[in-house]
């Protein structure tokens, strides 16, 4: 904001705004942004050749860019002091939707040659499966006053079940060319991957409705406050269930992503996807219990796992240290956020 | 004495088997500053909760202007100009001191950004400062969260928030409880200049001297029911201490 310039003089006890270096200093995010650019830098320095070639920047940014998908929506869950376990199997499970109504829409059951109606279809019944799950895990956790770490322990598995009820157990690999072609590995403006984009566009969408609009306000008074937030008359039962069904929502979109990019429905990859998406946004400074947060650190958590994966293969270490490297940050993020709460309520 | 402005007749409240209310009366004129005294758990929290739409009493009836109200919520009450400070420090810690003093009541953009939802954070924090030293709340800084700030300083926000929205009457459980000296003077005063502006003003206390300095009327709580009334000027700290123990009793207070 810039609106002190405008502003008439103030008096003496009017409070100046803190400059800019001091509220940096001062914000977790900040710290995590120079971890991140120290290891960027430890591992150019190590082999300067490998760590900005194209392909590596290129593959770490579609490797990670269904993880910040997920976790933009995890960072407003978690800002609310709610947690969603369930995100990966929602995202397995609208993958499956998705492909399995492409397919059945489809001569002879095989999407393969399927055109955009056909895609857009698929689309759109990505997004409604994920948001189905949301919507429930939101009323579970908002209306039946269910802790949300039982009910999207629920749903994790719930919804990772009914996907494999759907296809009996084994991935649907019958995705339409045109789609994991264009979204899934095409690129655009010469060098940037399209998956990039869409996941850029997210959590740009994301840093706005957080940032600076009222939805993001009471989704930081909820997880600061909720008697506070209901008392001032904000509608808290359904904000929360707004901010689940949310997070359901960019959930199915990453299930479409990770479609088109896998050209299959990965049943069994993404059961540490909720971990590693919770990992990103703690590491990048939101709060487990509530009330603080930002998509800029999600943005910056969410890569330093992915830059230490990569940043291990290059300099040539074992890459059964990086979970153990980023078990040690995540640690030491949360230990941070925790001294500063404490010296903040001992005043 | 004009006639009042809110009125409560025989309120009854229970919690389980717990009678926290047992057909409390009360009322307040525009324009006055009525203190609300009592024992610990004489039920004047209960009161003020029902009072300003928090909790429903079991029966008894609420009047505003004259009018019979169903104060069915927080919100209901507000609407009717009606602001509460509770007893339990309400506002959100991790939010900025506008943030908190605009709370479910936030300024848009103009335009299509504010038909988005995009707040106008600038005008909230102009008017923020304009308010907080209207009201002599002194911050060092209007940027930290206000969990950061001494519980005084909180507590000022939270006495801000409640009386820059009333427009008839402002309740205010303990706000001073928390405070030193200084603070509690600054509080007092705001109290004298919102009466000052026509509003209510309910005040629950324990500290008698203070009481006695900046209240029009005292009115007093024992086991669920009002038990005496006094004007201020009238009365002395024997008095009310005598009527807060039972010691002394009024005939026609109830
Ligand atoms: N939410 C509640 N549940 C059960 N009992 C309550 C509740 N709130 C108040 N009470 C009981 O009601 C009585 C009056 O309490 P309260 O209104 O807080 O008194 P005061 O504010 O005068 O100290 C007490 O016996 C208290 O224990
Ligand atoms: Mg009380």
């Amino acid at each position: 904001m810039t609106s002190t310039v405008a502003e008439k003089p103030t008096e003496d006890d009017t409070p100046r705004r803190r400059p800019l270096r001091l509220r940096l200093a001062s914000a977790n995010t900040l710290w995590i942004s120079l971890v991140l650019l120290a290891l960027i830098a430890v591992f150019a320095a190590i082999n300067p050749g490998a760590v900005l070639t194209l392909f590596n920047l290129q593959t770490t940014l579609i490797e990670t860019s269904v993880l910040l998908v997920l976790a933009v929506g995890m960072t407003f869950v978690i800002i609310t002091s709610g947690i969603d376990l369930s995100v990966g199997s929602v995202l397995v499970f609208s993958g499956i939707t998705s492909a399995l109504v492409m397919n059945a829409m489809s001569p002879g059951g095989d999407s393969t040659g399927a055109g955009w109606g056909v895609i857009t279809v698929g689309l759109l019944v990505a997004l409604v499966s994920g948001a189905a799950w949301g919507l429930l895990n939101g009323i579970l956790v908002a209306k039946a006053k269910i802790p949300p770490l039982i009910v999207t322990l629920g749903s994790f598995g719930a919804a990772l079940g009914a996907g494999e009820l759907l296809t009996g157990g084994s991935d649907v690999r019958t995705v339409p060319d045109a789609l994991a072609t264009t979204l899934g590995s095409g690129t655009s403006f010469g060098v940037v991957p399209n998956l990039v984009i869409l996941a850029a566009v997210v959590t740009a969408v994301g840093a706005w409705l957080l940032g600076t609009t009222k939805f993001g306000r009471y989704t930081y008074a909820v997880g600061s406050n909720e008697v506070a937030a209901r008392r001032t008359g904000i509608a808290v039962t359904r904000h929360l269930v707004l901010v689940y069904l949310l997070t359901g929502v960019l959930a199915g979109l990453a299930g479409f992503m990770s479609l088109a990019y896998f050209r299959t429905t990965t049943l069994t990859s993404h059961s540490t996807d909720n971990l590693n998406a919770i990992a990103g946004v703690v590491l990048g400074g939101t709060s487990l219990f509530g009330g603080v947060g930002s998509i800029i650190g999600t943005v910056v958590g969410v890569f330093i796992p992915a830059v230490l994966q990569k940043g291990f293969v290059i300099i040539g270490v074992n890459v059964y240290w990086q979970p153990i490297a980023v078990a040690i940050v995540l640690v030491a993020a949360v230990w941070f956020d925790q001294a500063r709460r404490r010296a903040r309520n001992s005043r | 004495m004009s006639s009042p402005l809110l009125q409560a007749r025989s309120l009854v409240k229970h919690y389980g088997s717990v009678e926290a209310l047992r057909g409390a009366s009360f009322e307040v004129s525009a324009g006055e500053v009525v203190s609300l005294i009592g024992d610990n758990g004489a039920g004047k929290s209960t009161f003020i909760k029902c009072l300003s739409g928090a909790e429903q009493p079991d029966s008894g009836e609420i009047l505003l202007g004259g009018e019979q109200v169903r104060l069915d919520s927080p919100t209901t009450a507000r609407a009717l100009g009606i602001e509460t400070v509770y007893q339990d420090l309400a506002v959100a810690p991790d939010l900025d001191p506008a943030a908190n003093l605009f709370l479910g009541r936030e300024l848009k953009r103009r335009g299509l950004l504010g038909a988005l939802g995009m707040l106008d954070k600038a005008e909230m924090r102009r008017r923020a400062r304009a308010e907080f030293s209207r009201l002599g709340v002194n911050l060092q800084s209007l940027d930290v969260p206000i969990g950061a700030l001494s519980g005084g300083q909180r507590q000022s926000v939270a006495v801000a928030r409640s009386v820059v929205w009333a427009s008839k009457v402002v309740f205010m459980d303990e706000p001073t409880a928390a405070l030193g000296v200084v603070q509690r003077e600054r509080v007092l005063d705001v109290i004298r200049k919102v009466r000052d502006q026509g509003i209510a003003v309910v005040l629950i206390s324990h500290n008698m001297p203070e009481v006695l300095s900046v209240s029009d009327r005292v009115e007093v709580l024992r086991l669920g029911r009002r038990v005496a009334r006094f004007k201020a000027a009238e009365t002395s700290l024997e008095e009310l201490v005598g009527a807060m123990t039972g010691a002394l009793v009024q005939e026609d207070a109830a």
